[in-house]
């Protein structure tokens, strides 16, 4: 139960891009077109649900039993970039089609703060459980996916609509995404990610 | 006799006119007030076009989510932008001084480490000086890291210019940034709360919920780059990784 609550809740509540700002200069940057914002949306959950356990693994197995704490940052960041590269390589050997479709995006997603900052609050803000942080993982990967896929249909919508010239790009784009934050409020309250954790 | 004498005055003459010019220009150099020299040399030029030209926030659209995430209060805002001025300055230094020794095929993980290890240490620096402002910035101090312009000065900068050059650089982008949130900060709060660095302006005003929620911060940002873009709309609008 607290699983499935947990990936509603960082789909509709905790909304990774929407309520703590993760990932959003893809969010800007890739949501021009329909393919390429669910190309990034599908990577972003391959790679989110992948790197949350793993980390988790290491701050629990690796880095408190040897009280290395202050290393922490510096850990994180190589085995996403890590993990990042063997998704990579491994797509690439085994799944040519999934590849082909989502390879170009794979070597952003380093830099996406999505991850990292996911893997921050799940695990150092929020000290989630193993299977918890897992459902955090896909959880905040499909609402992110959900945020920019959500946003490049309605900026295709937005193409021929008359916009000021100023506003026109990442302006438009950011008050868009301001409007969505808003609609997203009506679910706060429900859940609370916070609660689950130790 | 005459011929050479007036030779002899005209040489004479010209030496004097040589030696007299070259006095000025040495008189001259130092006369020029350092206010008026200073934006002549290379690395005000960049320390210039980084604040504005290139704002990180409004015209590249870059670091995104601290921009958003830490700019709910002004000295937040604030914080945040000299927390990633500090770290990005140590880094571009750093890398510009190793940029010898980092082999070109591995120079991103090394980058990507180096610029970890200062943030690291901004991040130790908060927690032990000031604990409340490091608790009310939570993760986005950490997820410096991943702040796409910390490793774009280093990749695109200091890897190529020396540590001094790369500092102004780094500096530059600093203020920029940390001018950017200050601003953001500073609307939001007024709105938000009524009030600017903790200390009550208006009395008995009714808070803007919005300006405080994350809807708001996407609104202000939003406002911001289309107003920018309207008054100067040369130079490049950005909105990538």
């Amino acid at each position: 139960m607290d699983i499935f609550l947990i990936v509603l809740g960082a789909i509709l509540t905790n909304n990774i891009l929407l309520t703590t700002f993760l990932g959003i200069c893809p969010f800007i940057g890739v949501s021009g077109e329909y393919a390429s914002a669910s190309g990034m949306g599908m990577a972003v959950i391959f790679v989110l649900t992948m790197t949350l356990p793993a980390n988790w693994l290491i701050k629990h197995f690796v880095l408190d039993p040897l009280g290395v704490g202050y290393l922490s940052l510096i850990v994180y960041i190589v085995t996403i970039a890590f993990l990042v590269q063997v998704v990579e390589m491994f797509m690439k050997r085994f799944l040519p089609a999934l590849y082909s479709s989502l390879g170009i995006f794979l070597p952003l997603i380093t830099v996406n703060c999505a991850i990292l900052g996911g893997v921050l609050f799940a695990i150092a803000t929020w000290n989630l459980g193993f299977m918890q942080s897992v459902a955090y993982g896909f959880g905040g990967g499909v609402g992110w996916a959900l945020a920019i896929i959500l946003m490049a249909a309605i900026r295709e919508r937005l193409r021929f609509a008359p916009i000021p010239e100023g506003l026109k790009g990442p302006g438009i784009a950011l008050i868009i995404a301001g409007l969505m934050a808003m609609s997203f409020v009506g679910f706060s309250g429900m859940i609370n990610i916070r609660d689950f954790g130790g | 006799m005459l011929f050479v004498a007036k030779a002899g005055q005209k040489e004479l003459r010209q030496m004097a006119a040589e030696v007299k010019t070259t006095t000025m220009q040495q008189a001259s150099a130092p006369a020029i007030p350092l206010t008026q020299r200073l934006p002549q040399t290379k690395g005000w030029k960049e320390l210039v076009r980084d604040i504005w030209d290139d704002n990180p926030t409004f015209r590249m659209i870059l670091a995104m989510c601290p921009t958003m995430g830490a700019t709910n209060m002004a000295i937040n805002g604030m914080a945040q932008g000299l927390a990633t001025l500090v770290a990005t300055v140590a880094s571009s230094v750093t890398v510009a001084a190793l940029r010898t020794l980092i082999p070109a095929e591995v120079r991103l993980p090394a980058y990507m480490i180096i610029i970890a290890f200062w943030v690291t240490i901004v991040d130790i620096f908060l927690r032990a000086y000031l604990p409340p402002l490091s608790a009310a910035l939570g993760p986005y101090v950490p997820l410096i890291i991943t702040n796409c312009f910390v490793l774009g000065r280093a990749e695109a900068f200091a890897s190529q210019n020396s540590p001094g050059l790369s500092a102004l650089d780094a500096l530059g982008v600093g203020l920029g940034f940390t001018m950017s949130l200050t601003l953001l900060g500073i609307i939001r709060e007024l709105l938000g709360f009524g009030s600017l660095f903790g200390i009550q302006i208006f009395s008995g005003w009714t808070p803007w919920v919005i300006m405080i929620i994350p809807a708001g911060a996407f609104l202000v940002v939003g406002l911001y780059v289309g107003i920018v873009k309207h008054f100067s709309p040369g130079g490049q609008i950005g909105g990538g990784s």
